[in-house]
């Protein structure tokens, strides 16, 4: 978890002092508010990293003498097949085409998207069948 | 030394900017040389000869070192470089001739404060902005309409035109010619043919190609009878092509 | 229905209950899959196909060239030809066949997990991918035709003044869409990173194809947001009435440019790294050694995603309006770590044994072409110099030399990876010869855009009735075109030959990274077993257990 929380907080630094040149030098304020956000992505995440790296024990891929039996257990569970990305994928799909082609394609994609939102936030409750 | 393709040009930052080609390519073919030796070495030395597993050697960090700050080194040369060439091209030395370029789709428009002097035109049309020779042309770049780009191949120099943006910068031109512009940013349909020409001339044959403008209202009066219309210029309408032949 | 899974053992070659996956099969399978191979698998075929698609629209333009007054499209043919060839080719091939496909694929194989992390979120990217696609493409058959400013699609061009139109429109939201799809897959790919790693995988024993991906996958969630808040800013404009990028309302345009850019380099470098990934294991595995300088390798991927951040505004050093010596120096600064890259691949081939397969050829012809690339690229960010050649054919030819790399390495993953994928090998002798089609084809193409640019012609040109003397080097560049379109076909040709017909068997390649110990193609979690995990090649650790690689300084032993 260290290496990890290292990476964005370094990240962060480097974006933040980028952000403090680049604001005091420049003449415009669009890119110094992209680089306060490059930022922010380095530092939040980043620090909920290095903040739960101090508090947890080292896990198993992360230690370099790690075995399989250390890892030994549930790693998670994983979905099997669902039609719910791809209901999903056409509501947004739809959605978009609303966007060129008329207003009234909004009511099959966003018919669509909360359909699936439905569907697959209970299948995930359900843990179960399509 | 090589021209690597470029040519020096006809003003004097476009020489500059030719030597500093010139330095770049040195650098970047002997670079490329050096690389291209190496793999071709390591290619053919180490092709595989049998089913051997060679020593299975990863890290050398004098050798990675030296990799990581030669480079370095080189990069900031070529910025030091670039700076002086830079600083050379975007001075705003002191002038008394300026000339206003308006871009619009698919032409421009070029015009002379404190004289009558304005030639318009577009695409095929190719309007003429005259300058003259051996003086410091202070330049205002801007477009009514889409972003364009001024581009002069023999002055080796481009810059956008970008509507609400009036962009300043200088020629010298070095040499007396008619050099060939265009538009390369694009801008709509007819980007392909916005073109235009410039044309540097001597001061004293500068000064009588100003004064041979007639008044201000007479001017807008030709324009007028020309195109039906009040403004300075209709891109539609306007056949006026140039100031001089 | 969900599995729930278990960490696999080495010891035992056990019988897992998981591999005989009972669910639906044939079109239902497809739409319903979250596996992530079959998903990779997907997207792989989709961006190939983009990638022809984006192909025969360079055809088309490279004819309109081959006459100084070229009638064969009209000047509004010509505008949606090479929007749409450069859209479908950065938008809809290079980054989706790289984060999409292959890195779908091998990731999580890599670091020994059984799926992507968020499955589900995975199967959703790729349906958004596919459909964008489609959205993009569709602009082709509205009345006004497919978007045609550019695929930079510079304010205010692209507004609804100067480009009316539903391609346009069209165009605006096939990118939101495969943005989304960009930004969904990137945070699968680092959480997959971060949390499914096997016991044992550091984040320094990880393979560099998956370092180069997780690098990938920050710059996607640091860049691609910009681009979608960009993308709806130019929708209002275009049809709510905001004047974001207008004069006459008080916006900037320029403000457009820097959106833009400051998504486009960062994806630059999100487009190439996954294929610098897929070079440094290839150049390894078949010289045989491993990864030379890995941390150097490592720190100068991060290197160079951080410091893409700051140099989009290179791309505007002839607006007049932006820093340049703060963008010259940063964009001098990334040629650093991609100069340690260069060497390290280099370094790998150094001392080993080089086998000259079809991936190896691929992964030289890439480093060769990325070298010209990478050279040509310096030039550009020295501010004078891009004043020079600045939207010439000096820029065409850079990146295509750079990106035509990355097809080089693409090509190579395919033949290095694809046996995995499917079990059976590609012809190596038909792959060998669409390696020197596609070598000279795009030495061929790139070099004369070169002295084209150096001339003056600027790109985007229909036409050239003031130099008709360019004819000369156009043609040549067409016929590099021609070579290049014909080392397409020997490819299909190739597949459709070697269709089941060479078994590979785990391990072809003597490879060294995880996914080479599990079987071709991989059951439906991946791994049976797993081998200990105690350097960035296990494989081979397993394979080859009396030569582990050197610490530095032993090197002579």
């Amino acid at each position: 978890m260290k290496v990890e929380a290292k990476l964005l907080l370094g990240l962060g630094v480097f974006f933040g002092l980028m952000c403090a040149v680049y604001w005091n030098w420049s003449l415009e304020n669009a890119g110094g508010v992209m680089m306060f956000a490059g930022m922010l992505l380095g530092f939040l995440p980043g620090g909920y990293f290095y903040w739960w790296s101090r508090r947890m024990k080292t896990r198993p891929e992360d230690d370099p003498q790690g075995t399989h039996a250390q890892g030994a257990g549930v790693v998670g569970a994983f979905p099997g097949t669902s039609i719910w990305p791809f209901t999903l994928g056409m509501g947004a799909f739809f959605s978009v085409l609303a966007l060129v082609f008329g207003i009234w394609l909004l009511v099959p994609g966003l018919g669509l998207v909360v359909w699936a939102i439905i569907g697959g936030t209970s299948e995930g409750r359900r843990g179960g069948q399509v | 030394m090589p021209s690597f393709g470029a040519r020096a040009g006809d003003t004097t930052s476009s020489r500059s900017v030719f030597h500093l080609w010139q330095g770049f390519s040195i650098g970047a073919f002997i670079i490329g040389a050096i690389v291209l030796a190496l793999l071709a070495w390591a290619l053919v030395r180490y092709r595989r000869k049998g089913d051997a597993i060679p020593v299975q050697s990863q890290y050398h960090i004098p050798l990675e070192l030296t990799y990581t700050i030669l480079p370095i080194l080189i990069v900031f040369g070529l910025f030091a470089a670039t700076l002086v060439v830079e600083n050379k091209e975007v001075a705003n030395p002191a002038t008394n001739v300026t000339i206003n370029v308006n871009a619009f789709q698919w032409g421009w428009k070029f015009s002379y404060p404190g004289s009558n002097a304005v030639v318009v035109g577009q695409t095929t049309q190719d309007p003429v902005m005259v300058m003259p020779v051996d003086t410091n042309v202070h330049i205002n770049l801007t477009s009514t309409d889409v972003v364009h780009g001024f581009y002069v191949k023999a002055f080796n120099f481009s810059r956008y035109a970008l509507p609400g943006i009036v962009n300043q910068f200088t020629f010298r031109a070095v040499n007396t010619g008619t050099f060939f512009g265009q538009c390369t940013q694009l801008c709509g349909l007819y980007h392909s043919l916005m073109f235009f020409k410039v044309k540097v001339v001597s001061a004293s044959d500068y000064a009588t190609w100003l004064a041979s403008f007639p008044s201000a209202s007479a001017a807008s009066a030709a324009l007028n009878a020309q195109s039906g219309q009040s403004a300075t210029y209709v891109p539609t309408k306007v056949t006026n092509s140039s100031g001089v032949k | 229905m969900t599995d729930v899974l278990e960490r696999p053992h080495v010891e035992e070659p056990e019988h897992h209950g998981h591999d005989a996956h009972h669910g639906p099969s044939g079109l239902l399978k497809w739409l319903t899959t979250t596996d992530h191979k079959i998903i990779g698998l997907s997207y792989t075929v989709t961006s190939v196909l983009m990638l022809v698609i984006g192909g025969a629209f360079a055809e088309l333009i490279r004819a309109q060239l081959a006459s100084p007054n070229g009638t064969l499209v009209s000047f509004a043919q010509y505008n949606e030809l090479f929007t749409m060839h450069g859209s479908v080719m950065i938008y809809l091939f290079a980054g989706p066949f790289a984060f999409g496909g292959l890195a779908n694929i091998i990731v999580p194989i890599q670091i020994g997990a059984p799926d992507m992390a968020f499955p589900r979120l995975n199967a959703l990217s790729y349906w958004l991918y596919l459909t964008g696609s489609i959205t993009m493409l569709l602009g082709f058959f509205t009345a006004g035709g497919a978007a045609n400013f550019g695929w930079v699609a510079y304010a205010p061009l692209s507004n609804s003044i100067n480009t009316p139109g539903a391609g346009a429109d069209l165009w605006i939201g096939g990118l939101l869409l495969t943005g989304f799809s960009a930004i969904f897959t990137g945070v699968n790919l680092v959480a997959t990173i971060f949390y499914l790693r096997a016991p044992g995988m550091t984040m320094f024993r990880m393979p560099i194809f998956t370092w180069n991906m997780l690098v990938t996958a920050i710059l996607i969630l640091l860049a691609f947001p910009v681009l979608t808040a960009g993308l709806i800013m130019l929708y209002a404009d275009r049809h709510f009435g905001t004047h974001i990028f207008s004069v006459a309302g008080g916006g900037v345009p320029v403000l457009w440019q820097h959106i833009f850019w400051f998504w486009g380099h960062p994806e630059v470098y999100i487009l190439a790294l996954p294929f610098f990934g897929m070079a440094t294991e290839i150049f390894a595995v078949f010289s045989r050694k491993p990864v030379f300088g890995y941390k150097g390798m490592v720190f100068a991927t991060i290197s160079i995603a951080a410091l893409s951040l700051g140099v989009w505004a290179h791309h505007m050093f002839t607006t007049g309006v932006v820093l340049l010596p703060f963008f010259s120096i940063m964009s001098l600064l990334i040629a650093v770590p991609t100069g340690i890259k260069i060497f390290n691949w280099i370094g790998t081939m150094w001392r080993g044994q080089v086998w000259f397969s079809s991936a190896m050829l691929m992964a030289i012809g890439f480093l060769v072409t990325f070298l010209i690339g990478g050279l040509t690229g310096i030039y550009l960010a020295s501010p004078p110099l891009d004043f020079f050649t600045h939207d010439t054919y000096f820029v065409v030819a850079h990146f295509h030399s750079v990106v035509m790399a990355l097809v080089f390495a693409g090509m190579g993953g395919l033949y290095y990876w694809g046996p995995k994928v499917t079990g059976y090998l590609l012809n190596e002798r038909l792959g060998k010869i669409q390696f020197w089609f596609l070598f000279i084809g795009t030495q061929v193409f790139t070099l004369p855009m070169y002295l084209l640019g150096l001339r003056g012609m600027p790109r985007r040109m229909a036409v050239y009735p003031h130099d008709p003397q360019w004819k000369f080097l156009n043609d040549i560049a067409s016929l590099g075109a021609v070579l290049i379109g014909i080392s397409t076909i020997i490819f299909v040709v190739n597949l459709v030959v070697s269709w089941k017909k060479y078994p590979a068997g785990d391990n072809p390649w003597d490879a060294q990274t995880l996914e080479w110990f599990t079987t071709s193609p991989p059951p439906h979690h991946n791994f049976y077993r797993l081998p200990v995990i105690r350097s960035e090649r296990p494989t081979w650790d397993h394979n080859h257990p009396e030569h582990h690689a050197l610490a530095h300084g032993k090197a002579d032993r």
